[in-house]
C-alpha cells in the first residue's frame, strides 16, 4: 500500500484530533484541534491541553491496559456549549485522541428538558382566567348583557395574551434549534435598525416619546441573520418605550468596529439608550431569564410575555455576540450588543451538518 | 524577557503545571457537580464532590512536593522564580475552591429532606456556572500565558457579586415570610456564599496570571460589588 502523508490526512479531517507521545507530550495536533483548543500545544504535557477528569481518565485507563475509551469532553465558549465525544485510542506508547462533535444529538434532550416546568404556569394564568369567565357568563351572568360585554372584553385581552406567550415560545424554540449554526449572511445594520424604527414609530407616538437614530456615515455590516437581528432590535426598542418613554425621547446609535475585549475581537456596538427610571442593579443580572420580571404587576398590564430579553439573549447566542446592560436609577438605561465583525473560526463552524 | 538557562527546568515546570490543570479540572468539575446535586437533590452526585475533594488535596501535597523539590534543585531566579511561586498560590486557591464545593455537597445531604425555596436552586446553579466559566477562562489564561483574557476574568466577579447580593436579599425575604424557610435558606445562604468566594479566590487566580505573565500584579481597581454587609430587613 503506497504510504500516504499523515500530515495531509489529520489537515483534512474535520474533528480535532491530537497524538499523545511516549513521554505524554503532544507530538501531533490537526488544525482543527488548533481551533478548537485556540491554540497549538504541541511539545506540550496533554493534560495542559485537555484537563478534564472525564477524558484524563479514559486516557489513563486506555494507557493501562491498551484498549479503547470513550468519554465526555465539553467545550464552552460563552454561554453556548459544546459536546463533544472524545475516543482514546492506545497503540504501543502513544495514544490518539479524537474528538467528535455530538452538540446535535446531545440538544434535543437538555433543550426540552424545562420547558413543560417553565410554561405550564405561565399558560395556565390566562387560560384559568378565560374559564372562570366562560363559566360566569354560561351561569350569573347569563342575562345579564352588561356583564357580558365587560367579561368578553377581558377574555379577549386574555387570550390575546395566550396567543402572544404562544409566539414568543416558538420564535424562542426556533432560536434555540438554531444556535450552534452561526449565521453567516451579510447584514446592514443600519437598514435593520429603520425598519424596526419604521415598524414601533406608532408606539413611541402613543407613549409620547420619539426615537432617533445615530449612525456612521459609512455601511456597517456584520455576518448575520437579518431577521433575528431585526427581531433583537424590535424586542429592545419596545422595551426602552414600555419602560423607559420620556419626552428625552430614545436613542437608538450605531458605533464603528472597535476591539471588545470581553470577546476578544472586533465588534460592532449598537445600543438602544433611554432616559427613563432605570432598573434597580439586584435585577440586571436575571433580566434575559425566562419568566423573569422586575416588576411583575407592571409588566403583565403592559402585556408583556416575560420572553423578550430571553429571545434576544439566544439570539445574541447564536450569533456568538453579547448583551450588555447598563442602568442607572432615575437617569435611564442602555442596553447594548456586541457583534462580531467577522467570523474567526471556521473549521468549527464547518464541522456542524 | 530573559531566555531561559535550564531546559530541564522548563522540563520540570511542564509537568507541575499538568499537575495544576489535572487539579483545575476536578475542581471545574466539583463546581458544577454541587451545583448540579443541590438542583437535582441528588445525593450520589454529591458524595461524588466530596470523594473529588480528597483527589484534589492529595494533588495539592503532589504539587507542593515538586515545587519544593524543583526549587532546591534547579535554583530558578526571576521569571522562572516567578512562574514556581505561581503554581504554588494557584494550587492553594484551587484546593479552597475544592473545600467550597465540597462544603456545598455536605449541605446537599441536609436539604435534601426540605421543600425546595422557590426557585433558588436554578439561581444558585446559574452563579455557580458563571464562576466554573470564570475558573476556566483563568485556567484557559495560565497555560496559554494570556494576561487579556485574565484581566477580563478579574473584571467578570463583579457579575458573581450581584448575583449574590440578589439571593441574599430573597433569602431574606423568604425568611421573613415564613419561619419554617429558617433553616433551608441559611444553608441556601451559605452555600451562595461558599459560591461567592469561590468567585474572589478565582479573581485571586487571574491577578496570579497576570502577574507571571507581565511580572507585575495588576494596578487598576476591579469593581467591589458585595453589598450585603449594608443590608437590613424592611422595617
Amino acid at each position: 500500500m503506497p504510504k500516504f502523508p499523515l500530515d495531509v490526512l489529520l489537515k483534512s479531517v474535520k474533528s480535532p484530533i491530537l497524538l499523545i507521545g511516549e513521554d505524554q507530550r503532544i507530538s501531533l495536533q490537526n488544525p482543527a484541534a488548533t481551533a478548537l483548543l485556540k491554540m497549538d500545544f504541541t511539545g506540550r504535557n496533554y493534560i495542559n491541553a485537555l484537563r478534564q477528569p472525564a477524558l484524563l481518565d479514559a486516557v489513563d485507563q486506555a494507557q493501562l491496559d491498551g484498549t479503547q475509551k470513550t468519554a465526555r469532553f465539553l467545550v464552552q465558549t460563552g454561554n453556548t456549549d459544546q459536546t463533544f465525544e472524545a475516543l482514546v485510542v492506545p497503540d504501543n506508547k502513544q495514544t490518539l485522541v479524537i474528538l467528535e462533535d455530538q452538540s446535535a444529538e446531545h440538544d434535543i434532550n437538555s433543550v426540552r428538558r424545562d420547558f413543560v416546568a417553565n410554561v405550564s404556569h405561565e399558560l395556565r394564568t390566562p387560560l384559568t382566567a378565560l374559564l372562570g369567565f366562560i363559566e360566569t357568563l354560561q351561569g350569573p351572568a347569563r342575562n345579564d348583557p352588561k356583564a357580558q360585554e365587560r367579561f368578553l372584553g377581558i377574555m379577549a385581552v386574555e387570550a390575546d395574551r395566550l396567543r402572544r406567550l404562544v409566539d414568543d415560545l416558538l420564535s424562542l424554540s426556533r432560536v434555540e434549534e438554531t444556535e450552534r449554526s452561526r449565521p453567516t449572511n451579510p447584514v446592514d445594520l443600519e437598514e435593520v435598525i429603520r425598519q424596526s424604527t419604521e415598524l414601533l414609530e406608532p408606539l413611541a407616538k402613543t407613549a409620547k416619546t420619539h426615537l432617533q437614530v445615530v449612525a456612521p456615515e459609512q455601511p456597517m455590516v456584520v455576518p448575520g441573520d437579518a431577521a433575528q437581528l431585526q427581531q433583537v432590535l424590535h424586542n429592545l426598542i419596545e422595551n426602552a418605550i414600555k419602560y423607559g418613554a420620556t419626552e428625552a425621547g430614545i436613542t437608538v446609535a450605531i458605533h464603528p468596529p472597535a476591539y471588545e475585549r470581553s470577546l476578544q475581537q472586533e465588534c460592532i456596538r449598537l445600543t438602544v439608550e433611554d432616559q427613563g427610571s432605570g432598573i434597580p442593579e439586584r435585577h440586571l443580572v436575571r433580566l434575559t431569564e425566562r419568566f423573569y420580571r422586575v416588576d411583575d404587576h407592571r409588566d403583565r398590564e403592559m402585556g408583556g410575555t416575560g420572553l423578550g430579553l430571553a429571545i434576544v439573549k439566544h439570539i445574541m447566542n447564536r450569533h456568538r455576540g453579547r448583551l450588555l446592560f447598563d442602568s442607572t436609577e432615575g437617569q435611564g438605561t442602555t442596553v447594548s450588543i456586541l457583534l462580531p465583525t467577522v467570523i474567526e473560526n471556521l473549521i468549527r463552524q464547518s464541522s456542524i451538518p | 524577557m530573559s531566555e531561559h538557562i535550564s531546559s530541564a527546568y522548563d522540563r520540570d515546570l511542564e509537568e507541575i503545571q499538568a499537575l495544576v490543570m489535572r487539579m483545575g479540572g476536578l475542581v471545574e468539575q466539583s463546581i458544577l457537580s454541587a451545583a448540579d446535586a443541590l438542583a437535582a437533590r441528588d445525593l450520589e452526585l454529591a458524595e461524588q464532590v466530596r470523594a473529588a475533594d480528597k483527589a484534589i488535596d492529595t494533588l495539592e501535597l503532589q504539587i507542593n512536593d515538586e515545587a519544593a523539590r524543583t526549587i532546591a534543585l534547579r535554583a530558578p531566579v526571576s521569571k522562572d522564580l516567578r512562574s514556581i511561586l505561581t503554581v504554588l498560590r494557584i494550587a492553594a486557591s484551587l484546593e479552597r475552591i475544592g473545600d467550597y464545593a465540597k462544603n456545598m455537597a455536605k449541605r446537599t445531604g441536609t436539604l435534601v429532606d426540605m421543600p425546595p425555596i422557590n426557585g433558588s436552586d436554578k439561581a444558585l446553579r446559574r452563579m455557580a456556572r458563571e464562576v466554573q466559566l470564570m475558573l476556566k477562562d483563568v485556567l484557559d489564561a495560565y497555560v496559554r500565558g494570556d494576561a487579556e483574557l485574565a484581566e477580563e476574568v478579574r473584571q467578570r466577579d463583579h457579575e458573581v457579586d450581584q448575583m449574590y447580593n440578589a439571593l441574599f436579599r430573597e433569602f431574606l425575604t423568604f425568611m421573613m415570610e415564613d419561619p419554617r424557610n429558617i433553616t433551608a435558606c441559611m444553608h441556601l445562604h451559605f452555600m451562595a456564599k461558599n459560591v461567592e468566594r469561590m468567585g474572589d479566590l478565582t479573581t485571586n487566580m487571574a491577578e496570579q496570571v497576570i502577574y507571571q505573565v507581565t511580572g507585575s500584579m495588576p494596578e487598576e481597581a476591579r469593581p467591589k460589588g458585595d453589598k450585603t454587609s449594608f443590608v437590613r430587613t424592611p422595617e
